[in-house]
Protein backbone atom coordinates (compact mmCIF):
# COMPACT_ATOMS: atom_id res chain seq x y z
CA UNK A 1 0.00 0.00 0.00
CA UNK A 2 1.26 3.39 -1.10
CA UNK A 3 0.61 7.04 -1.49
CA UNK A 4 1.45 9.04 -4.39
CA UNK A 5 2.19 12.20 -3.90
CA UNK A 6 1.05 14.61 -6.69
CA UNK A 7 2.47 17.50 -5.09
CA UNK A 8 4.79 18.07 -1.87
CA UNK A 9 3.38 21.29 -0.95
CA UNK A 10 5.41 23.96 1.17
CA UNK A 11 7.47 21.56 3.06
CA UNK A 12 6.01 18.28 4.21
CA UNK A 13 7.75 15.39 5.83
CA UNK A 14 7.47 12.72 7.73
CA UNK A 15 7.65 12.82 11.71
CA UNK A 16 7.15 10.40 14.32
CA UNK A 17 7.57 11.28 18.16
CA UNK A 18 11.45 11.93 17.69
CA UNK A 19 14.97 10.25 18.02
CA UNK A 20 15.99 9.43 21.08
CA UNK A 21 18.98 8.05 22.62
CA UNK A 22 21.41 9.59 20.15
CA UNK A 23 21.74 13.28 21.67
CA UNK A 24 25.02 12.79 22.64
CA UNK A 25 26.26 11.99 19.39
CA UNK A 26 24.92 15.90 18.82
CA UNK A 27 21.94 14.30 16.47
CA UNK A 28 18.76 16.21 17.70
CA UNK A 29 15.30 14.85 18.80
CA UNK A 30 13.45 15.92 15.76
CA UNK A 31 9.93 14.52 15.77
CA UNK A 32 6.51 16.29 15.00
CA UNK A 33 6.14 20.31 16.50
CA UNK A 34 2.79 19.72 17.34
CA UNK A 35 2.64 16.49 19.41
CA UNK A 36 -0.29 16.41 20.85
CA UNK A 37 -2.31 17.10 17.60
CA UNK A 38 0.43 14.39 15.65
CA UNK A 39 -0.76 11.77 18.39
CA UNK A 40 -4.43 12.40 18.51
CA UNK A 41 -4.45 12.12 14.57
CA UNK A 42 -2.80 8.22 15.08
CA UNK A 43 -5.58 7.45 17.76
CA UNK A 44 -8.35 8.66 15.62
CA UNK A 45 -6.72 6.29 12.98
CA UNK A 46 -6.00 3.14 15.25
CA UNK A 47 -2.68 3.81 15.35
CA UNK A 48 0.06 3.80 17.81
CA UNK A 49 0.53 6.99 19.37
CA UNK A 50 4.02 6.90 17.78
CA UNK A 51 3.66 6.32 14.25
CA UNK A 52 5.04 8.10 11.81
CA UNK A 53 2.54 10.60 9.98
CA UNK A 54 3.26 13.13 7.59
CA UNK A 55 3.44 17.18 8.72
CA UNK A 56 2.06 19.75 6.43
CA UNK A 57 3.32 23.19 6.75
CA UNK A 58 0.96 26.13 5.39
CA UNK A 59 0.90 24.75 2.05
CA UNK A 60 -0.58 21.37 2.32
CA UNK A 61 0.34 18.55 -0.20
CA UNK A 62 -1.77 16.93 -2.56
CA UNK A 63 -1.98 12.90 -2.32
CA UNK A 64 -3.42 10.39 -4.43
CA UNK A 65 -4.34 7.07 -2.06
CA UNK A 66 -3.74 4.01 -4.25
CA UNK A 67 -6.02 1.73 -2.10
CA UNK A 68 -8.67 2.96 0.51
CA UNK A 69 -7.37 4.13 3.48
CA UNK A 70 -8.39 5.65 6.79
CA UNK A 71 -7.23 9.22 7.28
CA UNK A 72 -7.34 11.76 10.05
CA UNK A 73 -6.41 15.45 10.15
CA UNK A 74 -5.08 17.24 12.71
CA UNK A 75 -3.51 20.43 13.67
CA UNK A 76 -3.82 23.37 11.73
CA UNK A 77 -6.74 24.00 9.44
CA UNK A 78 -5.73 24.10 5.83
CA UNK A 79 -8.77 23.70 4.01
CA UNK A 80 -9.07 19.96 3.25
CA UNK A 81 -10.73 18.18 0.47
CA UNK A 82 -11.29 15.67 -1.50
CA UNK A 83 -12.89 16.27 -4.83
CA UNK A 84 -15.93 18.93 -3.97
CA UNK A 85 -15.73 17.50 0.05
CA UNK A 86 -14.32 19.12 2.47
CA UNK A 87 -12.35 17.21 4.96
CA UNK A 88 -12.74 18.26 8.58
CA UNK A 89 -10.02 18.10 11.17
CA UNK A 90 -9.95 15.60 13.83
CA UNK A 91 -12.39 12.98 12.42
CA UNK A 92 -11.61 9.96 11.06
CA UNK A 93 -12.49 9.71 7.31
CA UNK A 94 -12.26 6.78 4.98
CA UNK A 95 -10.85 7.50 1.27
CA UNK A 96 -11.56 5.60 -1.45
CA UNK A 97 -9.30 4.12 -3.73
CA UNK A 98 -7.87 6.65 -6.05
CA UNK A 99 -8.58 9.68 -3.92
CA UNK A 100 -6.80 12.58 -4.17
CA UNK A 101 -6.29 14.29 -0.98
CA UNK A 102 -5.75 18.41 -1.51
CA UNK A 103 -5.41 21.44 0.68
CA UNK A 104 -6.04 25.09 0.05
CA UNK A 105 -5.09 28.28 2.41
CA UNK A 106 -4.30 28.56 6.27
CA UNK A 107 -6.90 29.48 7.79
CA UNK A 108 -5.76 28.61 11.25
CA UNK A 109 -2.29 27.28 12.66
CA UNK A 110 0.43 26.14 10.66
CA UNK A 111 1.33 22.60 10.74
CA UNK A 112 -0.95 20.05 9.96
CA UNK A 113 -0.75 16.29 10.60
CA UNK A 114 -2.31 13.19 8.12
CA UNK A 115 -1.95 10.09 10.68
CA UNK A 116 -2.76 7.67 7.88
CA UNK A 117 -4.19 4.00 9.29
CA UNK A 118 -0.64 1.36 9.29
CA UNK A 119 1.57 4.46 9.35
CA UNK A 120 3.84 5.81 6.94
CA UNK A 121 6.36 2.95 6.84
CA UNK A 122 9.71 4.53 5.67
CA UNK A 123 12.91 2.81 7.05
CA UNK A 124 13.96 3.80 10.84
CA UNK A 125 16.85 5.83 11.09
CA UNK A 126 18.67 5.93 14.28
CA UNK A 127 15.28 4.71 16.36
CA UNK A 128 12.89 6.86 14.11
CA UNK A 129 11.39 7.56 11.00
CA UNK A 130 11.67 11.48 11.55
CA UNK A 131 12.95 13.56 8.95
CA UNK A 132 15.55 15.91 9.95
CA UNK A 133 16.56 18.00 6.87
CA UNK A 134 19.73 19.75 8.13
CA UNK A 135 21.83 16.58 8.10
CA UNK A 136 19.23 14.54 5.08
CA UNK A 137 18.18 11.88 7.08
CA UNK A 138 15.27 9.85 8.34
CA UNK A 139 11.97 10.26 6.78
CA UNK A 140 11.94 9.79 2.73
CA UNK A 141 15.61 10.24 1.94
CA UNK A 142 16.13 12.74 4.80
CA UNK A 143 13.71 15.51 2.24
CA UNK A 144 10.72 16.75 2.15
CA UNK A 145 7.98 15.07 0.07
CA UNK A 146 7.97 16.43 -3.48
CA UNK A 147 5.69 15.26 -6.76
CA UNK A 148 6.36 11.76 -8.02
CA UNK A 149 7.35 9.94 -4.30
CA UNK A 150 5.62 7.05 -3.26
CA UNK A 151 5.32 7.06 0.28
CA UNK A 152 5.12 2.99 1.55
CA UNK A 153 2.07 2.70 4.44
CA UNK A 154 2.69 0.19 7.50
CA UNK A 155 -0.25 -2.83 7.88
CA UNK A 156 -3.13 -1.57 9.65
CA UNK A 157 -3.67 -2.73 13.12
CA UNK A 158 -7.04 -4.63 14.02
CA UNK A 159 -8.44 -1.46 14.93
CA UNK A 160 -7.86 0.44 11.85
CA UNK A 161 -9.65 -2.28 10.13
CA UNK A 162 -12.61 -1.88 12.11
CA UNK A 163 -12.31 1.86 12.21
CA UNK A 164 -12.42 1.42 8.11
CA UNK A 165 -15.38 -1.18 8.35
CA UNK A 166 -17.46 0.86 10.71
CA UNK A 167 -16.89 3.63 7.84
CA UNK A 168 -17.31 1.92 4.96
CA UNK A 169 -20.94 0.27 6.51
CA UNK A 170 -23.06 -1.09 3.60
CA UNK A 171 -22.79 1.71 0.81
CA UNK A 172 -20.09 1.14 -2.01
CA UNK A 173 -18.84 4.30 -1.50
CA UNK A 174 -16.81 6.31 -3.67
CA UNK A 175 -16.31 9.06 -2.15
CA UNK A 176 -14.70 10.30 1.38
CA UNK A 177 -16.72 9.69 4.30
CA UNK A 178 -16.45 11.24 7.73
CA UNK A 179 -16.96 9.89 10.57
CA UNK A 180 -19.88 11.13 12.91
CA UNK A 181 -17.75 11.02 15.80
CA UNK A 182 -14.04 13.30 16.22
CA UNK A 183 -11.74 14.10 18.58
CA UNK A 184 -13.04 15.95 21.97
CA UNK A 185 -13.17 19.40 22.58
CA UNK A 186 -10.16 18.91 25.50
CA UNK A 187 -7.97 17.11 22.43
CA UNK A 188 -7.79 20.59 20.44
CA UNK A 189 -5.34 22.88 21.39
CA UNK A 190 -6.68 26.67 21.23
CA UNK A 191 -4.52 27.53 18.62
CA UNK A 192 -4.50 31.14 17.96
CA UNK A 193 -2.84 34.05 16.09
CA UNK A 194 -1.86 35.67 19.67
CA UNK A 195 -1.53 33.38 22.28
CA UNK A 196 -0.61 33.29 26.02
CA UNK A 197 2.44 30.57 26.39
CA UNK A 198 3.15 29.63 30.00
CA UNK A 199 7.16 29.13 30.88
CA UNK A 200 8.65 27.62 33.73
CA UNK A 201 11.78 30.27 34.77
CA UNK A 202 15.31 28.96 33.10
CA UNK A 203 18.20 28.28 34.85
CA UNK A 204 19.38 32.58 33.79
CA UNK A 205 15.89 34.30 34.40
CA UNK A 206 16.96 36.02 37.42
CA UNK A 207 20.04 37.56 35.16
CA UNK A 208 17.48 39.77 32.95
CA UNK A 209 17.45 43.18 34.31
CA UNK A 210 14.45 44.69 35.41
CA UNK A 211 12.91 46.09 32.88
CA UNK A 212 13.81 43.06 30.79
CA UNK A 213 12.10 40.92 33.27
CA UNK A 214 8.84 43.01 32.70
CA UNK A 215 9.02 42.40 28.98
CA UNK A 216 9.86 39.63 29.00
CA UNK A 217 6.56 38.38 30.66
CA UNK A 218 5.02 41.49 29.84
CA UNK A 219 5.17 42.42 26.42
CA UNK A 220 4.12 40.94 23.33
CA UNK A 221 6.30 38.56 20.71
CA UNK A 222 6.28 38.48 17.19
CA UNK A 223 7.32 35.55 15.41
CA UNK A 224 10.40 36.34 13.16
CA UNK A 225 9.76 35.22 9.52
CA UNK A 226 13.23 33.39 10.17
CA UNK A 227 11.78 30.28 12.15
CA UNK A 228 11.83 26.95 11.20
CA UNK A 229 11.33 23.74 12.64
CA UNK A 230 14.86 24.48 14.50
CA UNK A 231 13.89 28.02 16.74
CA UNK A 232 11.29 30.81 16.41
CA UNK A 233 12.99 33.84 16.64
CA UNK A 234 10.95 36.58 18.22
CA UNK A 235 10.77 40.18 17.41
CA UNK A 236 9.80 42.62 20.26
CA UNK A 237 11.43 44.23 22.85
CA UNK A 238 14.78 43.74 23.54
CA UNK A 239 15.91 41.89 26.25
CA UNK A 240 18.98 42.41 28.77
CA UNK A 241 20.51 40.82 31.09
CA UNK A 242 22.32 42.69 34.28
CA UNK A 243 25.44 41.11 34.33
CA UNK A 244 27.35 39.80 30.71
CA UNK A 245 28.12 36.34 31.57
CA UNK A 246 30.19 33.43 30.04
CA UNK A 247 28.49 30.30 29.93
CA UNK A 248 29.58 27.01 28.59
CA UNK A 249 27.45 24.93 25.88
CA UNK A 250 25.46 22.41 27.36
CA UNK A 251 22.32 20.22 26.68
CA UNK A 252 19.03 21.86 25.86
CA UNK A 253 15.54 21.36 25.49
CA UNK A 254 12.66 21.39 23.35
CA UNK A 255 11.50 24.95 24.31
CA UNK A 256 14.01 26.52 26.03
CA UNK A 257 14.02 29.96 25.69
CA UNK A 258 17.49 31.25 24.86
CA UNK A 259 18.76 35.21 25.16
CA UNK A 260 21.42 35.78 22.49
CA UNK A 261 23.15 38.74 22.53
CA UNK A 262 20.83 40.76 19.71
CA UNK A 263 18.67 40.38 22.88
CA UNK A 264 15.75 38.77 20.59
CA UNK A 265 14.62 35.31 22.47
CA UNK A 266 13.96 32.22 20.52
CA UNK A 267 12.34 29.61 21.37
CA UNK A 268 14.11 26.70 20.65
CA UNK A 269 12.13 23.52 18.52
CA UNK A 270 11.95 20.31 17.36
CA UNK A 271 15.09 19.98 15.48
CA UNK A 272 17.13 22.38 18.05
CA UNK A 273 20.66 21.61 18.19
CA UNK A 274 21.40 19.05 21.31
CA UNK A 275 23.46 21.68 22.94
CA UNK A 276 24.02 25.63 23.38
CA UNK A 277 25.88 28.29 25.09
CA UNK A 278 23.41 31.27 25.13
CA UNK A 279 21.65 32.01 28.55
CA UNK A 280 18.12 30.19 28.81
CA UNK A 281 15.34 32.59 30.36
CA UNK A 282 12.24 29.97 30.41
CA UNK A 283 11.42 26.97 29.29
CA UNK A 284 8.02 26.57 27.60
CA UNK A 285 5.64 24.49 29.39
CA UNK A 286 5.14 21.15 27.29
CA UNK A 287 1.24 21.00 27.21
CA UNK A 288 1.98 24.71 25.26
CA UNK A 289 4.53 23.57 22.36
CA UNK A 290 1.85 22.63 20.41
CA UNK A 291 0.50 26.70 20.43
CA UNK A 292 4.15 27.46 19.67
CA UNK A 293 4.02 24.83 17.25
CA UNK A 294 1.01 26.47 15.13
CA UNK A 295 2.60 29.76 14.96
CA UNK A 296 3.04 31.51 12.12
CA UNK A 297 5.93 33.97 11.04
CA UNK A 298 3.92 37.34 11.96
CA UNK A 299 2.09 35.69 14.84
CA UNK A 300 2.08 36.65 17.87
CA UNK A 301 2.26 35.58 21.80
CA UNK A 302 2.96 36.49 24.95
CA UNK A 303 5.15 34.53 27.79
CA UNK A 304 3.36 33.98 31.75
CA UNK A 305 5.26 31.91 34.31
CA UNK A 306 4.01 29.05 35.17
CA UNK A 307 5.68 26.87 38.21
CA UNK A 308 7.35 23.92 37.64
CA UNK A 309 4.97 21.53 39.66
CA UNK A 310 1.79 23.09 37.78
CA UNK A 311 3.49 22.21 34.58
CA UNK A 312 3.98 18.59 34.95
CA UNK A 313 0.79 18.71 36.65
CA UNK A 314 -1.02 19.67 33.97
CA UNK A 315 1.10 17.67 31.47
CA UNK A 316 -0.17 14.97 33.43
CA UNK A 317 -3.89 15.65 33.21
CA UNK A 318 -3.32 16.08 29.37
CA UNK A 319 -1.38 12.74 28.70
CA UNK A 320 -4.41 10.94 31.26
CA UNK A 321 -6.67 12.42 28.70
CA UNK A 322 -5.04 11.29 26.00
CA UNK A 323 -4.70 8.22 26.91
CA UNK A 324 -8.45 7.47 28.04
CA UNK A 325 -8.93 9.00 24.44
CA UNK A 326 -7.34 6.51 22.92
CA UNK A 327 -8.91 4.34 25.34
CA UNK A 328 -12.42 5.25 24.37
CA UNK A 329 -12.11 4.58 20.61
CA UNK A 330 -13.52 1.25 20.13
CA UNK A 331 -16.80 2.74 21.90
CA UNK A 332 -17.64 5.09 18.83
CA UNK A 333 -17.83 1.71 16.79
CA UNK A 334 -21.04 -0.40 16.28
CA UNK A 335 -20.65 -3.38 17.68
CA UNK A 336 -21.42 -5.48 14.66
CA UNK A 337 -18.17 -4.44 13.63
CA UNK A 338 -16.28 -6.42 16.56
CA UNK B 1 26.73 18.20 42.56
CA UNK B 2 23.85 20.29 41.53
CA UNK B 3 20.88 19.32 40.23
CA UNK B 4 17.75 21.58 38.77
CA UNK B 5 15.23 21.71 36.60
CA UNK B 6 15.54 22.21 32.81
CA UNK B 7 11.81 22.83 31.95
CA UNK B 8 9.24 20.38 33.12
CA UNK B 9 10.57 17.30 31.12
CA UNK B 10 14.76 17.19 31.38
CA UNK B 11 17.07 17.65 34.72
CA UNK B 12 20.64 19.09 34.32
CA UNK B 13 23.14 17.47 36.65
CA UNK B 14 26.47 20.35 37.09
CA UNK B 15 29.31 18.55 37.69
CA UNK B 16 32.05 21.29 37.67
CA UNK B 17 32.52 24.60 37.06
CA UNK B 18 35.53 24.84 34.33
CA UNK B 19 36.37 22.94 31.13
CA UNK B 20 38.85 20.92 32.47
CA UNK B 21 39.78 16.90 32.90
CA UNK B 22 39.05 16.13 36.41
CA UNK B 23 35.37 17.59 35.55
CA UNK B 24 35.28 15.70 32.38
CA UNK B 25 36.05 12.96 33.57
CA UNK B 26 32.99 13.17 36.38
CA UNK B 27 31.10 13.78 33.46
CA UNK B 28 31.62 10.71 31.76
CA UNK B 29 31.50 8.71 34.78
CA UNK B 30 28.17 9.95 35.94
CA UNK B 31 26.57 9.78 32.09
CA UNK B 32 28.31 5.98 32.19
CA UNK B 33 26.10 5.55 35.76
CA UNK B 34 23.12 6.56 34.18
CA UNK B 35 23.44 4.89 30.79
CA UNK B 36 23.72 2.38 32.66
CA UNK B 37 21.00 2.48 35.32
CA UNK B 38 18.62 5.09 33.92
CA UNK B 39 16.01 6.77 36.10
CA UNK B 40 12.16 6.05 35.46
CA UNK B 41 11.19 7.97 31.99
CA UNK B 42 14.44 8.30 31.00
CA UNK B 43 14.81 9.34 27.41
CA UNK B 44 17.91 10.96 26.79
CA UNK B 45 21.44 12.28 28.19
CA UNK B 46 23.50 14.93 26.66
CA UNK B 47 26.49 14.76 28.76
CA UNK B 48 28.69 18.49 27.99
CA UNK B 49 31.79 20.22 29.48
CA UNK B 50 30.40 20.78 32.71
CA UNK B 51 26.75 19.25 33.20
CA UNK B 52 24.87 16.30 31.95
CA UNK B 53 21.13 16.93 31.06
CA UNK B 54 18.96 14.38 31.29
CA UNK B 55 15.35 14.00 29.61
CA UNK B 56 12.57 12.33 30.50
CA UNK B 57 9.26 11.79 30.62
CA UNK B 58 7.56 13.04 33.60
CA UNK B 59 4.15 10.59 33.34
CA UNK B 60 6.44 7.39 33.39
CA UNK B 61 8.57 9.05 36.22
CA UNK B 62 5.50 9.75 37.89
CA UNK B 63 4.37 6.26 37.42
CA UNK B 64 7.29 5.09 39.90
CA UNK B 65 6.91 5.82 43.91
CA UNK B 66 10.12 4.58 45.11
CA UNK B 67 10.63 8.16 46.11
CA UNK B 68 7.82 11.26 46.88
CA UNK B 69 6.76 14.05 45.34
CA UNK B 70 6.12 15.12 41.60
CA UNK B 71 8.07 13.45 38.80
CA UNK B 72 11.15 15.90 38.69
CA UNK B 73 11.91 14.96 42.43
CA UNK B 74 11.52 11.26 41.36
CA UNK B 75 13.81 11.58 39.05
CA UNK B 76 16.51 14.09 40.73
CA UNK B 77 16.15 11.51 44.01
CA UNK B 78 16.71 8.46 41.63
CA UNK B 79 19.98 10.44 39.55
CA UNK B 80 21.36 11.66 43.24
CA UNK B 81 20.73 7.79 44.81
CA UNK B 82 23.12 6.71 41.46
CA UNK B 83 25.86 9.15 41.56
CA UNK B 84 26.32 9.13 45.39
CA UNK B 85 29.67 7.64 45.18
CA UNK B 86 30.91 8.70 41.43
CA UNK B 87 34.29 6.65 40.67
CA UNK B 88 36.46 7.67 38.10
CA UNK B 89 38.77 5.46 38.19
CA UNK B 90 36.79 2.51 36.20
CA UNK B 91 36.66 4.51 33.47
CA UNK B 92 36.69 3.22 29.99
CA UNK B 93 40.25 3.89 28.71
CA UNK B 94 40.26 6.34 25.97
CA UNK B 95 40.50 5.71 22.67
CA UNK B 96 42.74 7.65 19.79
CA UNK B 97 41.74 8.32 17.44
CA UNK B 98 43.77 9.69 13.74
CA UNK B 99 42.44 12.41 11.35
CA UNK B 100 44.07 12.93 8.36
CA UNK B 101 43.79 16.61 7.05
CA UNK B 102 45.09 18.27 4.16
CA UNK B 103 46.55 21.39 4.91
CA UNK B 104 46.27 24.70 3.04
CA UNK B 105 45.20 26.01 -0.44
CA UNK B 106 41.97 25.33 -1.37
CA UNK B 107 41.02 23.35 0.81
CA UNK B 108 42.28 25.28 3.73
CA UNK B 109 42.26 28.96 2.63
CA UNK B 110 42.80 30.71 5.95
CA UNK B 111 45.88 28.83 6.40
CA UNK B 112 48.51 31.73 5.88
CA UNK B 113 46.45 34.08 7.30
CA UNK B 114 46.48 32.23 10.78
CA UNK B 115 50.09 31.61 10.30
CA UNK B 116 51.16 35.64 9.40
CA UNK B 117 48.86 36.35 12.62
CA UNK B 118 51.18 34.57 14.70
CA UNK B 119 54.61 35.17 12.62
CA UNK B 120 54.80 31.68 12.22
CA UNK B 121 55.00 29.75 8.54
CA UNK B 122 52.39 27.54 7.40
CA UNK B 123 54.57 24.54 7.86
CA UNK B 124 55.07 25.82 11.79
CA UNK B 125 51.03 26.31 11.85
CA UNK B 126 50.55 22.42 10.56
CA UNK B 127 53.15 21.48 12.93
CA UNK B 128 51.87 22.67 15.71
CA UNK B 129 48.72 21.35 14.77
CA UNK B 130 49.69 18.19 14.22
CA UNK B 131 51.68 18.07 17.03
CA UNK B 132 48.64 18.01 19.47
CA UNK B 133 46.87 15.70 21.57
CA UNK B 134 43.20 16.70 21.77
CA UNK B 135 40.31 15.74 23.69
CA UNK B 136 36.87 15.69 22.70
CA UNK B 137 34.75 17.35 26.05
CA UNK B 138 31.92 16.92 24.33
CA UNK B 139 29.82 16.48 21.00
CA UNK B 140 27.25 18.85 20.36
CA UNK B 141 26.03 21.58 17.40
CA UNK B 142 25.79 19.86 15.23
CA UNK B 143 25.90 15.61 14.41
CA UNK B 144 29.17 14.56 15.00
CA UNK B 145 30.88 17.86 16.06
CA UNK B 146 33.28 17.01 19.06
CA UNK B 147 34.71 20.31 20.97
CA UNK B 148 38.37 19.39 21.05
CA UNK B 149 40.97 20.40 23.98
CA UNK B 150 44.45 21.22 23.87
CA UNK B 151 44.74 23.56 20.79
CA UNK B 152 48.34 24.76 21.34
CA UNK B 153 48.40 28.09 22.66
CA UNK B 154 50.99 29.76 19.31
CA UNK B 155 47.83 29.16 16.98
CA UNK B 156 44.79 30.35 18.75
CA UNK B 157 43.42 32.47 16.58
CA UNK B 158 40.15 34.90 16.79
CA UNK B 159 37.13 34.08 14.75
CA UNK B 160 36.85 35.77 11.49
CA UNK B 161 35.11 38.94 11.44
CA UNK B 162 32.76 37.90 8.60
CA UNK B 163 31.15 34.01 9.09
CA UNK B 164 31.14 32.11 5.79
CA UNK B 165 27.88 30.97 4.62
CA UNK B 166 28.67 27.41 3.33
CA UNK B 167 31.76 25.65 5.07
CA UNK B 168 32.12 22.31 3.39
CA UNK B 169 31.88 19.21 5.38
CA UNK B 170 35.20 17.97 6.56
CA UNK B 171 37.05 21.22 6.80
CA UNK B 172 39.52 21.76 9.94
CA UNK B 173 39.13 24.77 11.62
CA UNK B 174 40.69 26.83 14.37
CA UNK B 175 38.23 29.32 16.13
CA UNK B 176 39.55 30.89 19.42
CA UNK B 177 41.11 28.24 21.87
CA UNK B 178 39.24 26.03 20.02
CA UNK B 179 40.20 23.76 17.05
CA UNK B 180 37.57 21.39 15.17
CA UNK B 181 35.91 19.33 12.18
CA UNK B 182 32.54 20.97 10.79
CA UNK B 183 30.97 17.37 10.11
CA UNK B 184 28.02 18.66 7.52
CA UNK B 185 28.26 21.76 5.26
CA UNK B 186 27.17 24.61 7.85
CA UNK B 187 28.12 28.36 7.79
CA UNK B 188 30.72 28.67 9.91
CA UNK B 189 33.23 31.97 11.33
CA UNK B 190 36.50 29.87 12.06
CA UNK B 191 39.58 29.84 10.08
CA UNK B 192 39.63 27.27 7.88
CA UNK B 193 43.26 25.42 7.90
CA UNK B 194 42.53 22.50 5.74
CA UNK B 195 39.75 19.75 5.17
CA UNK B 196 39.87 15.62 5.80
CA UNK B 197 38.68 12.92 3.68
CA UNK B 198 37.38 11.34 6.34
CA UNK B 199 33.11 11.11 6.52
CA UNK B 200 32.97 12.86 10.81
CA UNK B 201 29.20 11.56 10.61
CA UNK B 202 28.00 9.01 8.03
CA UNK B 203 24.67 7.45 8.71
CA UNK B 204 25.56 4.52 7.21
CA UNK B 205 27.90 3.42 10.26
CA UNK B 206 27.17 1.88 13.05
CA UNK B 207 28.56 4.24 14.98
CA UNK B 208 27.61 7.65 12.87
CA UNK B 209 29.80 9.82 14.78
CA UNK B 210 33.83 9.25 13.90
CA UNK B 211 34.90 10.29 17.81
CA UNK B 212 33.08 10.35 20.70
CA UNK B 213 33.25 12.18 24.01
CA UNK B 214 36.58 11.08 25.50
CA UNK B 215 38.35 10.11 23.12
CA UNK B 216 41.49 11.46 22.28
CA UNK B 217 42.04 12.85 18.47
CA UNK B 218 45.25 13.14 16.38
CA UNK B 219 45.38 15.31 13.01
CA UNK B 220 48.17 13.53 10.66
CA UNK B 221 49.43 15.73 7.55
CA UNK B 222 48.17 14.05 4.21
CA UNK B 223 49.11 15.35 1.13
CA UNK B 224 46.56 16.55 -1.64
CA UNK B 225 47.13 13.61 -3.67
CA UNK B 226 46.60 11.23 -0.41
CA UNK B 227 43.39 13.33 -0.31
CA UNK B 228 41.82 13.30 -3.58
CA UNK B 229 42.80 9.53 -3.54
CA UNK B 230 40.79 9.12 -0.41
CA UNK B 231 37.11 10.67 -1.40
CA UNK B 232 37.61 9.30 -4.82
Amino acid sequence: MTILVVTGGLQTTVQDLGRPMHQHQGIPGSGAMDRMAMRVGNILVGNDLGAATLEATLIGPALTFREDAVVALTGADLEASVGATSIPAWHPVLLPAGATLRFGRALRGCRTYIAVAGGIDVPVVFSSRSTYLRAEFGGLDGRALRAGDLLPLGAPSPLSRRIAASLRGTADADTAIVARWSAGISMRAAYSEDVVVRVIRGAHTDLLDKTSLDAFVGSRFRVSASSDRMGYRLDGEKLSLRATTELLSEGVAFGTVQLPPGGSPIVLMADRQTTGGYPRIGEVARVDLGLVAQLKPGDHLRFRFISLEDAQELYLGCEHDLRQAALAIPFHLPRSTV
Amino acid sequence: MHFAALGDSAVIITLGDSIDDGTHRLVRAASKRIRDDPPPGFIDIVPAFVSIVVHYDPLTAAQQHKYSGRPYEQVVNFLRDRLIDLDVSDLDAPRTVEIPVCYGGDLGPDLDDVARLHGLTADEVIRLHTGAEYLVYMIGFMPGFAYLGGLPEQIATPRRKTPRTAVPAGTVGIGGQQTGVYPLVSPGGWNLIGRTPAKIFDIARDEPTLVATGDRVRFRAVSRAEFDEAVA
